[in-house]
C-alpha cells in the first residue's frame, strides 16, 4: 500500500515536472549557431557572431515575441567535429534552429542530420551547388548566395569590360574548382593560364612570377581568408598591381582588409553587398556595428543580421509557433522582412534572388577599409542550379 | 621568356630555402646536440613575426622593431626552456613530442588572445620596398633579395661560429657524443641553453624576415616546421651544412615543381589532366625526395660526424 503511495506520488512529481520543462520550452526559443571560430578563418566566424548578436540586440532579445536562448558553438573547420556538435544541438538543447556555417564542407556534413530531425537550418554564408540543384532541402534557407555568382558577377564584368586575356587562380578543392567554373560561364575571352594551387599555400611568389610572365590584362582568383591576406600583398609588391587588373571573389572583404590595407586598394570583387551601399537598413546597420565591435562590418556580418532578421519575420507571422512545420517553412519563404541588401527574396530551391554588383576597395577618410560598390552587374540574378531542384 | 622565368623561379626557390634554413639550423642544432624533439620551434618563428609588428605598432621603425623583436624572442624562448623543456631532456621522444605540442597549443591560444584571430601584417621599410629589374623583363622585389642576402649572410656566420669558435666546436663535439663531451668537464646544460637560445633566435629572425611577405597569423608556424623537419631528414641531424644543402634543395625543388610540372606533364598528358595531376605531383615532390634520400642514406645527406 505504502509503495503504491510512493509511486503514485513520484507519478504525479514527474508529471508536474516534465510540464514544467515544456513550459519553459515554451517560452524560450533556441537558436543554435555553428560557425568557425578557431584557427586562421575565425575572423570570418566572429563577424557572424557579431551580425547574428546585434540583430539579436536590436530586437530586445526576442524574435515574434519570444525570449531568445543563443547557443554557440566553434565548429574548428572540420566536418566531423561540426556534425557531433549540432547533434548536441538537436539531441540535448532541442534547438529550433541551427544557423550556419561558414564554410560550405561544414554545410554540407551538417545539412542531414539538421534537416532529418525536422529542425530548420538557415545558412547565412556557405551555398553550395548541390544543395541549390537536385539535393536542395525543404528545412534549408540559404540567406547569402549560391557560391559561384560571386565568381559569375566577375566574369560577367571581364566579358563587358572587354578584357582579352584573364589569369585565373585559385585552391586546389572543390570551392576552387567550382569558382573558376563560375567565371568561365560568363567569361569568353582568352584564358592565359588556370592554376590551381595547395590549400593555405602562403607564399606565392612562383605563381607571381608565372603571372608576370603570361602578361595578362587581368587575373582573377578565389583566395579566401589568409592566403588572400598574403597573395593581395605579394601581387602588389610583385609590382603588378599597376599593370593587371586585380579581379576576385572573396579575397578582398572587409574580414581580411585590416590586413591588407593599402595593398588591396582598388582591387575589385563581386559581392551581394558592400558597405557604402545606399539604403536606409544598410546605413543603420553599418552604423550599429562599428559602434558596437569597432570594425567594419563585411559581407558575413550583414547575412548572419539577415538571418536574424528574416527568423523574426517568420516567427511575427506565426505568432511564435514552431511546432507547425509546414506553416513556419511557408513563413520563411515569404521572406518578409526589408533586407540590408534592398531587394531580397527566396527562389525556388530557397536560394537568394538578389543583386550582385562590382565592388572596388577603398580606403575611407577615417583610415580604416572598405569595399565599395562601383556598378550593379547583375539585377534579380538567380542561381543557374534551381532549375534541377524538384521544390516548386 | 622561359630563361628569365627560370631564374626568378630559381630566386624564390632560393628564398624559400634561407627561410627554411633559418628555421632548421635551430632545429637541427637542438635535435642534433641534446636529442630533444621540439615541435615547438615554430611557435618561436611566429612569435618572432608578431613580435616584430608589435614592437613597429610600437616604434614606428623597422630596424628597432627587429631588435627589439629578437630579443623578445629570445627571452621568451630562454623562459620556455627553463619552465618546460628543460625538463624533458632526459625524457623519451614520445614524452617530448606531447609535451611540445601542448606549448605549440597553448602559445597559438595565447597569441589569439593577446593580438586576435585575424591576420596582422608588417609593411616593409620604405628604402626596401618596390621592385628592382635585373634583366629586361625580369622583375623582382627587393625586400625578397634582402632576405635572400640576409639568409645566406647568417648562414655564413652560423658556418664560421660552428666551424672555427671554441662554442662552436663543442657544439660540433655535442653533437656527435653529448656524454662524452659531459665527462671531458663541460658544463652540457649551459651549452644547451646556450645552443637553445642561438636557435630561437634564428627562428625568430626568420619570422621577421617573412612578415612583410607573409600574413601574420596564429598557426603561422606550423605549417613551415614540417618543412623544417623535412630539411633536417634530408640534410642530416646535428649538421649545419646539411641544414642549409638540405633547405635550399628543398626549397628550389618545392619552388620549381610548382611552377613547372604542369608544363613538363603536358609534354607527355593532355592538358587537363596535366592541370589535375600537376599540383598533386608538386606538393609530394618534396617528399618523394626525402623518401628516396632516406632510401640512399638513412643517415641524410651530410650527416653530423660520428652518427
Amino acid at each position: 500500500m505504502l509503495s503504491r503511495a510512493i509511486g503514485v506520488t513520484a507519478a504525479i512529481a514527474l508529471v508536474a515536472g516534465s510540464a514544467m520543462a515544456q513550459d519553459k520550452a515554451a517560452d524560450k526559443l533556441k537558436i543554435g549557431l555553428i560557425t568557425t571560430l578557431s584557427g586562421p578563418p575565425a575572423a570570418i566566424g566572429q563577424q557572424q557572431r557579431n551580425g547574428l548578436a546585434l540583430a539579436l540586440k536590436e530586437l530586445g532579445g526576442k524574435l515574434g515575441g519570444r525570449e531568445v536562448e543563443l547557443l554557440v558553438q566553434d565548429d574548428e573547420l572540420k566536418p566531423d567535429v561540426a556534425v557531433s556538435k549540432v547533434k548536441a544541438f538537436i539531441e540535448r538543447d532541442k534547438v529550433d534552429f541551427v544557423v550556419g556555417p561558414v564554410f560550405s564542407n561544414v554545410l554540407a556534413a551538417i545539412l542531414k542530420p539538421v534537416t532529418e530531425s525536422g529542425t530548420f537550418m538557415i545558412s547565412p554564408n556557405a551555398g553550395t551547388s548541390s544543395f541549390a540543384g537536385k539535393d536542395c532541402n525543404p528545412n534549408l534557407f540559404v540567406v547569402s548566395y549560391q557560391n559561384d555568382q560571386n565568381a559569375e558577377t566577375m566574369g560577367k564584368y571581364a566579358q563587358d569590360s572587354g578584357l582579352k586575356k584573364v589569369f585565373l587562380m585559385a585552391p586546389n578543392y572543390q570551392a576552387g574548382k567550382d569558382e573558376i567554373a563560375g567565371f568561365k560561364r560568363y567569361y569568353r575571352g582568352e584564358v592565359a593560364d588556370e592554376v590551381y594551387v595547395p590549400l593555405n599555400q602562403l607564399d606565392y611568389a612562383a605563381e607571381l612570377s608565372k603571372i608576370a610572365a603570361a602578361g595578362p590584362d587581368a587575373i582573377f582568383v578565389f583566395l579566401p581568408g589568409g592566403m588572400g591576406v598574403n597573395f593581395v600583398k605579394q601581387f602588389r609588391q610583385a609590382g603588378l598591381a599597376d599593370k593587371v587588373k586585380f579581379l576576385s571573389a572573396f579575397t578582398v572583404d572587409e574580414g581580411t582588409l585590416p590586413a591588407q590595407q593599402d595593398a588591396a586598394v582598388g582591387f575589385l570583387a563581386g559581392g551581394n553587398w558592400a558597405p557604402n551601399m545606399d539604403t536606409p537598413q544598410s546605413k543603420a546597420f553599418v552604423a550599429a556595428y562599428e559602434k558596437e565591435y569597432g570594425a567594419v562590418p563585411a559581407t558575413y556580418a550583414f547575412q548572419a543580421y539577415d538571418a536574424v532578421k528574416l527568423l523574426d519575420s517568420a516567427l511575427k507571422m506565426t505568432k511564435g509557433d514552431t511546432t507547425n512545420k509546414d506553416a513556419l517553412r511557408a513563413a520563411l519563404k515569404k521572406a518578409d522582412f526589408k533586407s540590408v541588401r534592398g531587394d531580397f527574396k527566396f527562389n525556388t530551391n530557397h536560394y537568394p534572388i538578389q543583386n550582385f554588383y562590382l565592388v572596388k576597395v577603398a580606403k575611407r577618410p577615417d583610415g580604416k577599409y572598405q569595399t565599395e560598390i562601383v556598378q550593379k552587374v547583375f539585377g534579380d540574378f538567380a542561381d543557374p542550379y534551381a532549375a534541377d531542384c524538384p521544390m516548386k | 621568356m622561359p630563361i628569365t622565368l627560370l631564374i626568378v623561379q630559381i630566386l624564390n626557390g632560393l628564398q624559400l630555402g634561407v627561410i627554411l634554413f633559418l628555421i632548421a639550423a635551430g632545429l637541427t642544432l637542438v635535435f642534433g646536440v641534446m636529442n630533444f624533439v621540439n615541435l615547438a620551434h615554430g611557435v618561436q618563428y611566429m612569435l618572432g613575426a608578431y613580435l616584430a609588428v608589435m614592437f613597429y605598432g610600437l616604434t614606428e621603425n623597422f630596424a628597432a622593431a627587429l631588435v627589439l623583436a629578437l630579443a623578445m624572442a629570445l627571452l621568451l624562448g630562454l623562459a620556455l626552456e627553463f619552465a618546460v623543456f628543460r625538463h624533458l631532456y632526459d625524457r623519451d621522444h614520445l614524452d617530448q613530442v606531447i609535451a611540445t605540442l601542448g606549448v605549440i597549443l597553448f602559445v597559438n591560444q595565447g597569441v589569439k588572445f593577446l593580438w586576435g584571430a585575424a591576420p596582422l601584417s608588417l609593411p616593409i621599410p620604405d628604402i626596401l620596398s618596390g621592385s628592382v629589374v635585373l634583366m629586361p623583363g625580369l622583375l623582382y622585389p627587393v625586400w625578397r633579395l634582402v632576405v635572400i642576402l640576409a639568409g645566406l649572410l647568417v648562414a655564413a656566420l652560423l658556418f664560421i661560429l660552428v666551424a672555427y669558435t671554441r662554442v662552436g666546436m663543442l657544439v660540433r663535439a655535442g653533437a656527435t657524443n653529448a656524454p662524452m663531451v659531459s665527462a671531458l668537464g663541460v658544463n652540457i646544460r649551459r651549452l644547451f641553453m646556450i645552443v637553445f637560445g642561438f636557435g630561437t633566435m634564428l627562428a625568430g629572425f626568420a619570422g621577421v624576415m617573412v612578415a612583410p611577405i607573409l600574413s601574420v597569423e596564429p598557426g603561422m608556424g606550423d605549417s613551415i616546421l614540417i618543412l623544417a623537419f623535412v630539411v633536417i631528414v634530408i640534410g642530416g641531424i646535428g649538421s649545419i651544412r646539411g641544414a642549409f644543402l638540405g633547405a635550399l634543395l628543398i626549397g628550389l625543388v618545392d619552388t620549381l615543381g610548382r611552377s613547372f610540372s604542369v608544363d613538363l606533364l603536358r609534354l607527355v598528358l593532355d592538358p587537363s589532366a596535366a592541370r589535375t595531376v600537376g599540383p598533386a605531383l608538386a606538393s609530394m615532390l618534396i617528399y618523394l625526395l626525402m623518401a628516396l634520400v632516406l632510401f640512399i642514406r638513412p643517415a641524410g645527406l651530410f650527416p653530423a660526424q660520428g652518427r
